[in-house]
């Protein structure tokens, strides 16, 4: 399988990221550096293998339903970062839909 | 004329789970509070935090799979949808793909008690909702409150099933009355813990395959499911009548203009980069808990809809409005317990009772009058102590102080006059002050016995026990006569 420029143009786009042609350029060539370094696996039988999506022997971790009040003080210095707020709301450029 | 195209509808429901705390942190679940004041650095996507899973949310969700008859996966995950939009502050959503926590249900849908479809639940999983965008048309911000942002959802997607706008709708009214069964969710679309988007398609009439579908958002009540719909179908039949193509879209309904417009165009379900979260661990359903979680299921709306029918002879209407609520329905068995006359309970309860419920502003079951109050207040009138004239007084008193309705007879001294000699004193003054009816009566005008009964009502202020004030006043004209 191989990346083209125009896959990595594509996810470059879905993650709001402006690349250069030579920054295209060089990320098609480590994607696919990368692609071929995972194939390798295709070298092994791993027919009764399940694929891994946690590298950790967990699972079912829950937490009892408590809830605790939002902290004033965070939520102060949350807004005073964010770049507009008013009456406690965020406030960003107006969403179409 | 019938219709050219026959019309395929599939739901995707959103449901908010009625918990403590939310999903993945422990900011209170809570609707209507001041903005963003519910937020930590979990929901608000802060670098460094991690969610933690709601044992609670869990519990909940799996309630709602078996109402629905689902298939509870065993090993189910989660997944991040990763999408940018402000009211997702870490740019992806945790929901569920591949692995959803449920799927293969059906929930059975009636139109006037006859079955209109048995209509599949594809699947039911579980996800985070976003925070809430607020915005003016025109305006040159939106404002963004985050308190929402983290409440746990569960998605339930039905299959290509439903026919008509109307059975949308209606399929949409019975899964919200299984629901509140269920106690998962107070299922209130006008405060959007109950949300409903629907796929839309038109095929000619025996068509096998599917027509292009289109995403119809923002219907906001029941009848705005169902007017949308009816709006999409008009639509999309003229299209294809004058043979053009149906765009694949989605389109916002306005429920004031009556229409719907096109949102936008569909991002194609790869561009959203599903890919296990690495931060959450596989949730794991044991035996234990699905067993535990099916001996709390109550009993569901249809089968209490039978069981009612068998077990106390009600008449399909009289089960139906009473298993449409379940506080009703545990309203009206708990009297039923108390005091078995099924029918009476059943007359007062869908009668005068429910007029005050309705009017009452919290749930049935805060209300001060309970089946205790009712039990009594039948036995009084059928005691003959109170009159079913009184009994309505006696019952509103009761509704609105929740005193006990003996309490109430004896304070206001409403008791019906039963003895006979006391009546007879009464009858006696009547018979003397109205000689003409009397007369008339003694002619043969035997409807005059209806104004002297009047009158001695009138003098008992309503208490006197109709049928002894009959057999007296018949008594007494036949032996004047004499």
């Amino acid at each position: 399988m191989k990346i083209s420029r125009k896959e990595v143009e594509h996810v470059a786009a879905l993650a709001r990221l402006a690349f250069s042609p030579e920054e295209v350029e060089l990320f098609t060539r480590q994607f696919n550096d990368i692609l071929d370094y995972i194939n390798k696996l295709n070298e092994i039988d791993l027919e009764d293998v399940e694929p891994t999506s946690h590298v950790q022997p967990l699972h079912t971790v829950l937490r009892e339903d408590e809830a605790v009040p939002g902290d004033s003080a965070l939520l102060e210095a949350v807004l005073r970062e964010a770049p507009e707020t008013e009456n406690g709301f965020f406030k960003v450029p107006p969403v179409i839909d | 004329m019938p219709a050219a195209y026959e019309v395929i509808i599939g739901l995707e429901v959103h449901v908010e789970l009625h918990t403590t705390s939310k999903m993945f942190c422990a900011c209170p679940n809570r609707f209507g509070a001041e903005p963003n004041t519910n937020t930590c650095p979990v929901c608000l996507g802060l670098p460094g935090s991690l969610p933690v899973f709601n044992k609670n949310a869990l519990e909940l969700a799996l309630r709602a799979a078996l109402a629905l008859n689902c298939r509870v996966n065993r090993y189910s995950r989660f997944a991040r949808k990763n999408y940018f939009y402000p009211d997702l502050p870490k740019a992806y959503q945790i929901s569920q793909y591949e692995f959803p926590l449920a799927a293969h249900g059906q929930l059975a849908v009636y139109k006037n008690r006859e079955l209109l479809r048995n209509v599949k639940i594809e699947r039911l999983h579980l996800e985070e909702d976003a925070g809430k965008l607020l915005h003016d048309e025109g305006q040159a911000y939106s404002y963004v409150d985050y308190n929402r942002c983290g409440v746990p959802l569960v998605e339930i997607v039905t299959g290509p099933d439903l026919r008509s706008p109307e059975e949308a709708r209606i399929f949409l009214e019975t899964l919200r009355r299984t629901l509140l069964y269920t106690r998962i969710s107070d299922c209130k679309m006008e405060e959007g813990s109950l949300r409903c988007d629907a796929n839309i398609s038109l095929r000619p009439w025996g068509s096998e395959t599917l027509g292009q579908k289109v995403e119809i958002k923002n219907m906001n009540s029941f009848k705005a499911v169902q007017r949308g719909l009816e709006y999409e179908v008009k639509r999309q039949a003229e299209i294809l009548d004058r043979g053009g193509r149906i765009n694949q879209e989605t389109r916002r309904w306005h429920e004031d203009k009556g229409m719907t417009d096109e949102m936008r165009s569909k991002e194609g379900e790869q561009d959203y980069r599903y890919f296990p979260e690495p931060d959450l661990p596989p949730v794991i359903v044991e035996d234990s808990l699905l067993t535990r979680i099916g001996t709390e299921l109550p009993e569901l709306p249809l089968p209490r809809y039978r069981r009612l029918l068998a077990e106390y002879g009600l008449t399909p209407y009289q089960a139906e409005i009473i298993t449409g609520d379940r506080d009703l329905a545990d309203f009206y068995e708990e009297t039923v317990r108390i005091y078995y006359e099924p029918q009476k309970a059943a007359n007062w309860l869908l009668g005068d009772v429910l007029k005050l419920f309705k009017q009452f502003p919290g749930a049935i079951k805060q209300s001060p009058f309970t089946p205790l109050h009712l039990a009594q207040l039948l036995k009084l009138v059928d005691g003959e102590q109170i009159s079913g004239r009184t009994a309505k007084e006696v019952l509103e008193e009761s509704f609105n102080s929740g005193k006990m309705p003996e309490l109430i007879v004896r304070e206001k001294s409403l008791g019906q006059i039963s003895e006979s000699h006391e009546l007879e004193k009464v009858v006696d003054t009547v018979l003397r002050e109205n000689g003409a009816a009397v007369r008339d009566y003694r002619e043969g005008h035997k409807k005059a016995v209806t104004f002297l009964m009047g009158s001695v009502m009138k003098a008992t202020g309503g208490k006197a026990n109709p049928q002894l004030v009959i057999a007296l006043l018949e008594e007494k004209l036949a032996k004047i006569g004499e």
